[in-house]
């Protein structure tokens, strides 16, 4: 193995590929883009639609309560409906949009009030549709509004104190520190961006210097020279790695700076005048070392498996088939990780991309199993190293260098 | 020098079975000479190039190319061999001087060398102009001798050229007959495949004729001339390849 050679083949393969589009594109500019793209713009566009749902008011409708006219005009008066007469048709209105949201009032239901017995009132909504979703929140609110006065007048009627139906509040605070809290909250998302970038990262680097090469004839004068075939692969290898890790800093970087960029605008707002105070969610900075330090065998991986797959082909685009579908192969298990439930465990721990989705999320919020770490780490590498070899191998054979 | 004794070169195909792309070839060139490979398309010239410049390993039979076995050193066998193929492409996004100095590198050139090297040959190809353009902007004249100063930046012993006129222009082919006639100048041992007679009848010291993976014939213009008692180069091919009443 001569490391000057190899040296030299990754110098040019970089140069090469820092001059194509494509390769820049899938390797930098995506990646740097795409958190704050989701985080800011996506997140700022849900948002906004949610701002938009709660300032709307609803259209509802009350089904029954002919007999309790004081309810319904307290429901009318409050503001936060718009009261419509019900029609027989009502479930076909709320699923068709017009309106959002049912109350029954039961028969009898305002004179059963005074005794205290009143019966159930049913609300009807459509799950699922955030407006329908606000509409019957408003209802429950409403009507658990009216239960707590009536308990409180009943109460007040036998003399009894108010206490008596609320002995104790029970209140909640959070302990977690705030990078804990970023690292719950973005512990799953996070591994499973990161994957995909890791993924993506080297995929154009991969095609353009295997398939693409054999496509534009410019393997077999590489192949002329003296250079060993291993030191080939391995000077190409390198780049295709440095493609998905590059891709990965950019990433991580970006998701980084967008983090605090929102963290500030979060924590100006807190602090501000009538704000409530406290700090914003951040990430572990350990722990976002941590996910870089993982990714690593893993980035080895993909980029040993890319380069053996795009290698077989005969073409960029024959190549694109067999990558193409590899992405689900890698989302697959990236997002198994997400699920809830599915915790880190031994046996889970040599599955590849799951492995690593899972111990992310323990990472990015504080939770360090060394152990397991070590595991995925190993086993990941282990994999990493099988899938180099194949390349190495698939290289020295004619039928794949030369196939047509 | 090159000397290949029967080599042969066997392709496993699932379809057609076991192809033989060459078949028991045997020749010699000698330092100072032009040999040319003639044959049609498929008639096994570049497979039988590839396996002397160790792109393809033999099945069987041996070669030696400028002292060194094909499949017990080749990368001592590449290190003195210049290749030249339509199938040898240049690097698009690199720029001409920087595909010189990449295999310059790959071969083992310093870099102070490889500068003067990269000069000489700058001059020798009238390449000044163009030197720092990106090859995907050149002309296939620029691109040929892009292609021919990459394939002498190590100064070769061996210069193996499989088709290399292929698909050019007049002018530019008229160039590359040119230079191969200098490299046999100068002293180089030269393997020229083509299926044009034009070329083989005005470069070739010693004519190859190979079809259907076999050597068929082989001998100076005069010899073949007189094995088949025809005048024309082309007459003459087509009596070695096509037997007797064959219509």
């Amino acid at each position: 193995m001569s490391w000057g050679a190899i040296g030299t083949i990754y110098a040019k393969e970089l140069r090469d590929q820092l001059r194509d589009r494509r390769t820049l594109l899938s390797t930098i500019v995506i990646p740097t883009f795409i958190m704050p793209a989701i985080v800011l713009g996506v997140g700022k566009m849900a948002s906004a639609i949610i701002v938009k749902a709660r300032q709307e008011i609803p259209r509802i409708m009350v089904i029954g309560g002919a007999d309790s006219p004081g309810v319904r005009a307290d429901l009318e008066r409050s503001g936060k409906f718009r009261v419509e007469t019900a029609t027989p048709d009502w479930r076909s209105l709320i699923s068709e949009k017009r309106v959002r949201a049912a109350a029954e009032i039961p028969a009898g239901f305002e004179r059963a009030l005074g005794s205290g017995s009143a019966p159930a009132v049913n609300l009807y909504d459509y799950e699922g549709e955030l407006k329908s979703g606000l509409a019957v929140e408003e209802l429950r609110n409403f009507f658990l509004g009216l239960r707590d006065r009536t308990t409180a007048r009943l109460l007040k009627e036998r003399g009894i104190p108010a206490t008596v139906a609320r002995p104790f509040e029970v209140r909640q605070a959070n302990v977690a520190p705030p990078e804990k809290v970023g690292g719950n909250l973005l512990g799953g998302i996070v591994p499973y961006i990161i994957v995909l970038i890791c993924f993506m990262g080297a995929m154009s680097p991969a095609m353009d210097i295997t398939a693409g090469e054999k496509e534009r004839g410019t393997m077999e004068t590489l192949l002329c020279s003296p250079v060993a075939r291993t030191d080939i692969v391995l000077g190409k290898f390198l780049v295709v790695l440095t493609g998905s890790l590059a891709a990965v800093v950019c990433s991580l970087v970006s998701m980084g700076a967008t983090l605090v960029a929102v963290g500030a605008s979060i924590g100006g707002m807190a602090a501000g005048p009538g704000g409530p105070g406290g700090a914003a969610p951040t990430i572990d900075p350990a722990g976002v070392l941590g996910v870089l330090a993982m990714v690593i065998p893993v980035s080895v991986l993909f980029s040993a498996v890319l380069f053996a797959v795009s290698l077989f082909a005969k073409s960029m685009k024959e190549a694109q088939s067999y990558a193409g579908p590899l992405v689900f192969v890698v989302i697959l298990p990236a997002i198994a990780g997400l699920l809830p439930g599915i915790d880190l465990n031994l046996r889970l721990a040599f599955v590849p991309i799951l492995n690593l989705s899972l111990v992310c999320k323990e990472m990015l919020s504080g939770v360090w199993h060394w152990g397991y770490i070590g595991v995925i780490f190993g086993s990941t590498a282990l994999y990493a190293a099988a899938a180099l070899a194949l390349a190495v191998w698939m290289f020295r054979r004619e039928g794949v260098i030369f196939r047509t | 020098m090159i000397e290949a004794r029967l080599l042969t070169k066997v392709f496993r195909d699932r379809k057609r079975g076991d192809v033989h792309g060459a078949d028991r070839v045997s020749f010699r060139v000698e330092p100072g000479r032009i040999y040319g490979l003639l044959g049609a398309n498929g008639a096994g010239k570049t497979t039988t190039l590839r396996m002397l410049a160790t792109l393809l390993r033999p099945t069987s039979g041996s070669a030696v190319v400028a002292g060194h076995d094909v499949v017990r050193e080749p990368d001592k066998v590449r290190a003195n061999v210049g290749f030249l193929a339509t199938s040898t492409a240049l690097y698009d996004r690199l720029t001409s001087r920087e595909m010189i100095a990449y295999f310059g590198r790959l071969n083992g050139l310093g870099e102070a060398s490889l500068r003067s090297r990269i000069a000489s040959l700058a001059d020798e190809l009238e390449m000044h102009e163009f030197l720092d353009r990106r090859c995907d902007k050149l002309s296939s004249g620029m691109k040929q001798k892009t292609s021919i100063a990459r394939m002498l930046v190590h100064d070769p012993q061996v210069m193996i050229f499989d088709e290399p006129t292929l698909g050019l222009d007049v002018m530019t082919a008229r160039s590359i007959v040119r230079f191969v006639r200098d490299c046999r100048g100068r002293g180089k041992t030269v393997i020229y495949s083509t299926h044009v007679m034009g070329e083989a009848e005005k470069l070739c010291d010693v004519i190859g004729i190979i079809h259907q993976g076999r050597m068929r014939a082989e001998g100076t213009l005069a010899e073949l001339r007189e094995r088949t008692g025809e005048t024309d180069l082309e007459e003459c091919f087509v009596k070695v390849v096509v037997p007797e009443g064959t219509p």
